[in-house]
């Protein structure tokens, strides 16, 4: 049903900047009543920051707000609070649920919103005093459930349910409010088995029917081709294609995601796989607990002196194969470096097999922030090692050598062009993309056989990003360390990396050589996707 | 005239370093010194006190910095680490030894219990991570508690010691006249006027102070400094987080063992019962005074905070009581301690992990 009228929704030339830094630029987007829009995106892509935006989220509004405009039934709007969105019509199921565990489905949908009984005592002391019109809010719970075509219990305690119907109770609690007219799904079957997800479907597509506008945010694209109108596809704050769904396949989309510029991608040009060079560290069904990065059965074999690439979605588990080797997280498996077993779960005996591991969380594992920079790069290589270190009475003594730590850490400040006052200064006070430049010189320091790299790039401009990825490149030619380098951004990969495993559902779906298209990774990031 | 900035920029940046709280508490105490000759009170006098009580408290005030240093906050259960001390006093007595000898008996006595005591102490704090203070609070309660029964039950025999009529239980206060009263302080005392300085009292404790200080210089040091600073960053170095954590335990308790008998010398009576509970806030306030935070410490915050704290301590109530002509010394040494120790704890987050 859908309409030739005045679009339901146009955003016009939305631009957002956090501090500076350019995440949305000029999007323009219509959506008409009963239309349902596929939106996808690489992570960061800027699909969630859109959809703040719209939905008047107050973190955008603190954050400096928003550029362009948006028009709501050719009206224009714009939200300080998500209640001015909820009033305006506009609902929506985020990715974590904000239910409350112990109330039913019925409590949960009206909540706040319960058809009520005046009684004596609240005609004295207020409205607040009124009772529950329970029988009507049955009815009214009942009709949202039927709307959304899903059959759940109604009275089931939300902490008895499994994630699914948690899932559609979120979805039944905006539908049940009358002025509905645009509903936003934020990656909604993340958590739903398949036949859930299929339900999920057909009731977006009920939706539709009744003229309710659906924008449906997911990373599984059959899905989105089965049931959308129309494909917005988003890419480092630009809207890249805006086309019927009918008009394409999920090849196309995946290329519109991935794709900076297909044709001219500056893929590693001296790429060198090595078929002769031994395997150094053998990766046998490694599973890592780690939350929201669980790796649930990696198998991988990483030849001596290459630098392999880990890549995959955010959440699929490349995090945590890491951070499992590493001890940081309970993990099992087995992991075999050089001929000879490693124990998991014990960071010591991986740093005394020459592992480094550089971590994605540079501030909370990373760094000594409130310690000297020759403490941080020195600190590792001291306890591990017994390096700068001058010995007393026969060994008994173990005195910081405060010189040999100073050269240590001057001379990487010196390689890595590390910008700081002295070596003396605290690691806390140094830019991101220092920081990070420490946390590489601190396992630099420690003269590792085997180098984890965990998101070396994430949060740091591109002129420290340029000189890290070179400072990785030089130490893998020079030294000939075996690099593992992790990294949710694939061009990086593709420009470090001598082969890209990509990590999809806590399982290696395929490793390639870093010359191989845009493509075929992409297709591998979202099979199996969880 | 650069060469003036640059010696001003220099004084600016001590005394940023040295802190505002400091400066403060710092001239008020200058304050009460100026004003002491003008209303009576012997200036000498005081400053010798303000030394004497300097002298007695150091080592409580050092027993902290081991736990600061590796991340376990303050050692609000320093009484446990008393009670190890008090065991080998009251022991040391009780096995007969006398004059200086029986402080070094104590010594050896104490020890064992306080790394026993420490160890235990160490594996609890190990189980509630986060959580620190408050559990160390009521660790120091609960085993003065404890001991309040022990003393009366335990068979002690030494007729110093017992109470006179039943002829068992320890007295509340046990004088330490023929036993090591003054051992340290009388080793090289100086005595100019009316100031005298405790030398043996005051290089023992730089003793401990230097051992610390250079035990923060080792590797295994180094490693507690990191595992306070941040333990995630120690684990992934490969450190054993809890190992070192449980050592700066044993340490801090050992320390709070040794410096109970350093204050008994001095003061010269050992105090039973209820007396180890009111030691560890005066020691946890003095080395926030001296400027540390919860999770850093120098031997530096301990000398000016013990300073500081003691100063205050001695000299408001006794300018104050000069003042008012009325002796309401012990209520206003009360308010002056509490208030400083008020002060101190609502400094606790000037420095946040």
């Amino acid at each position: 049903m859908i309409t030739d009228n005045a679009p339901l929704l146009e955003m016009r030339n939305i631009k957002k900047d956090f501090f500076g830094n350019q995440v949305l630029t000029d999007i323009n987007l219509k959506l008409k009543e009963g239309e349902v829009l596929g939106l996808v995106g690489e992570n960061g892509a800027g699909k969630s920051t859109l959809m703040k935006i719209l939905f008047g989220a107050t973190d955008i509004r603190e954050t400096g707000g928003y550029g362009g405009e948006i028009l709501l039934n050719g009206e224009k709007v714009s939200f300080a609070t998500p209640f001015e969105a909820i009033a305006k019509g506009i609902g929506m199921v985020h990715q974590e649920f904000s239910l409350i565990p112990g109330f039913e489905a019925t409590e949960n949908i009206l909540l706040n919103r319960e058809p009520k009984k005046t009684n004596l005592i609240a005609e004295v002391f207020g409205e607040r005093l009124d009772t529950l019109d329970r029988r009507e809010m049955d009815e009214r719970a009942a009709k949202a459930i039927e709307k959304m075509g899903v059959k759940i219990d109604q009275h089931m305690l939300i902490n008895s349910m499994p994630v699914g119907h948690k899932q559609f109770t979120e979805i039944a609690r905006e539908l049940s409010k009358e002025q509905l007219k645009l509903l936003i799904l934020d990656e909604p079957t993340a958590v739903l088995t398949e036949r859930e997800a299929e339900a999920l479907l057909a009731s977006i597509r009920g939706m539709s029917e009744r003229g309710i506008s659906v924008i449906f945010i997911t990373h599984r694209l059959q899905e989105i081709l089965s049931v959308c109108d129309n494909v917005a596809v988003m890419r480092d704050g630009v809207l890249v294609q805006e086309v019927p769904a009918a008009s394409t396949n999920v090849e196309e989309i995946t290329r519109w995601m991935v794709g900076r510029n297909v044709d001219n991608t500056a893929a590693r040009t001296e790429s060198r796989i090595n078929e002769d060079a031994r395997t150094i560290l053998e990766i046998d069904k490694l599973w890592v607990d780690m939350p929201g990065e669980t790796v649930r059965n990696v198998s991988l074999s990483v030849k001596e002196g290459e630098i392999l690439g880990i890549g995959g979605l955010a959440g699929q588990g490349k995090l945590g194969i890491p951070n499992g080797i590493m001890g940081l997280y309970q993990a099992g498996g087995r992991v075999v470096f050089d001929g000879k077993e490693i124990p998991l779960n014990d960071p010591r005996k991986c740093l005394d097999s020459s592992f480094a591991f550089v971590s994605e969380d540079r501030r909370g594992v990373g760094l000594l922030l409130d310690e000297s920079l020759e403490w941080n790069v020195a600190f590792p290589a001291m306890q591990v090692q017994n390096r700068f270190l001058k010995n007393y009475l026969g060994g008994l003594v173990k005195w910081r050598d405060e010189q040999a730590i100073r050269e240590v850490t001057e001379k990487y400040i010196d390689e890595l062009k590390i910008k700081c006052t002295s070596s003396k200064q605290n690691a806390r006070e140094l830019s991101g993309g220092n920081q990070q430049k420490v946390c590489l010189a601190k396992a630099f320091a420690l003269e590792p056989k085997v180098l984890f790299v965990s998101e070396p790039t994430r949060g740091i401009d591109v002129g420290a990003k340029a000189l890290v990825l070179e400072a990785l490149k030089k130490f893998n030619r020079e030294k000939g360390v075996t690099v593992v380098m992790i990294s949710s951004e694939l061009e990086e990969l593709r420009s470090t990396c001598d082969r890209i495993a990509i990590i999809s559902g806590g399982r290696v779906s395929g490793v390639l050589p870093a010359g191989a298209s845009v493509e075929d990774f992409g297709m591998l990031m979202l099979s199996n996707v969880v | 005239m650069t060469e003036s900035i640059t010696m001003k920029d220099k004084i600016m940046a001590s005394l940023k370093s040295f802190g505002l709280p400091r400066l403060i508490i710092t001239g008020f105490l200058l304050l009460l010194l100026i004003m002491a000759p003008f209303v009576g009170a012997d200036l000498p006098t005081q400053i010798s006190n303000i030394i004497n009580r300097f002298s007695w408290n150091g080592v409580l005030v050092l027993a902290m910095v081991p736990m600061v240093h590796s991340g376990c906050g303050l050692n609000f259960g320093l009484p446990l680490g008393i009670i190890s001390g008090l065991l080998g006093a009251t022991l040391s007595i009780e096995f007969g030894f006398t004059g200086a000898f029986s402080f070094l008996m104590a010594i050896v006595i104490a020890t064992p219990f306080a790394l026993v005591l420490g160890a235990l102490y160490g594996w609890l704090l190990n189980k509630i991570k986060g959580g620190e203070m408050m559990i160390a609070t009521y660790v120091g309660f609960s085993s003065v508690s404890l001991m309040c029964m022990m003393w009366l039950l335990l068979p002690y025999h030494s007729p110093n010691m017992v109470w006179g009529f039943s002829g068992k239980g320890l007295r509340t206060t046990i004088s330490l006249e023929g036993y090591y009263n003054q051992a340290l302080a009388g080793i090289g005392q100086i005595n100019i006027g009316n100031v005298s300085i405790p030398t043996g009292t005051l290089l023992f404790f730089a003793l401990l102070a230097f051992g610390i200080w250079a035990f923060l210089h080792t590797k295994t040091g180094t490693a507690m400094t990191a595992v306070g600073s941040n333990p995630v960053f120690a684990r992934a170095a490969g450190i054993n987080v809890d190992r070192i954590r449980m050592l700066s335990v044993i340490m801090s308790t050992w320390l709070a063992a040794i410096g109970i008998l350093v204050y008994e010398q001095g003061f010269g009576f050992i105090q039973l019962y209820m007396a180890p509970f009111y030691m560890a806030l005066p020691a946890v306030s003095a080395i926030l005074i001296g400027g540390a935070s919860v999770n850093k410490a120098s031997i530096m915050n301990v000398i000016v905070g013990t300073i500081l704290f003691q100063g205050i301590v001695t000299m408001t109530p006794t300018v104050m009581n000069n003042m008012i002509h009325m002796d309401m010394s012990e209520v206003i040494r009360i308010i002056a301690s509490m208030g400083m120790i008020l002060f101190a704890l609502t400094r606790k987050t000037e420095a946040s992990r």
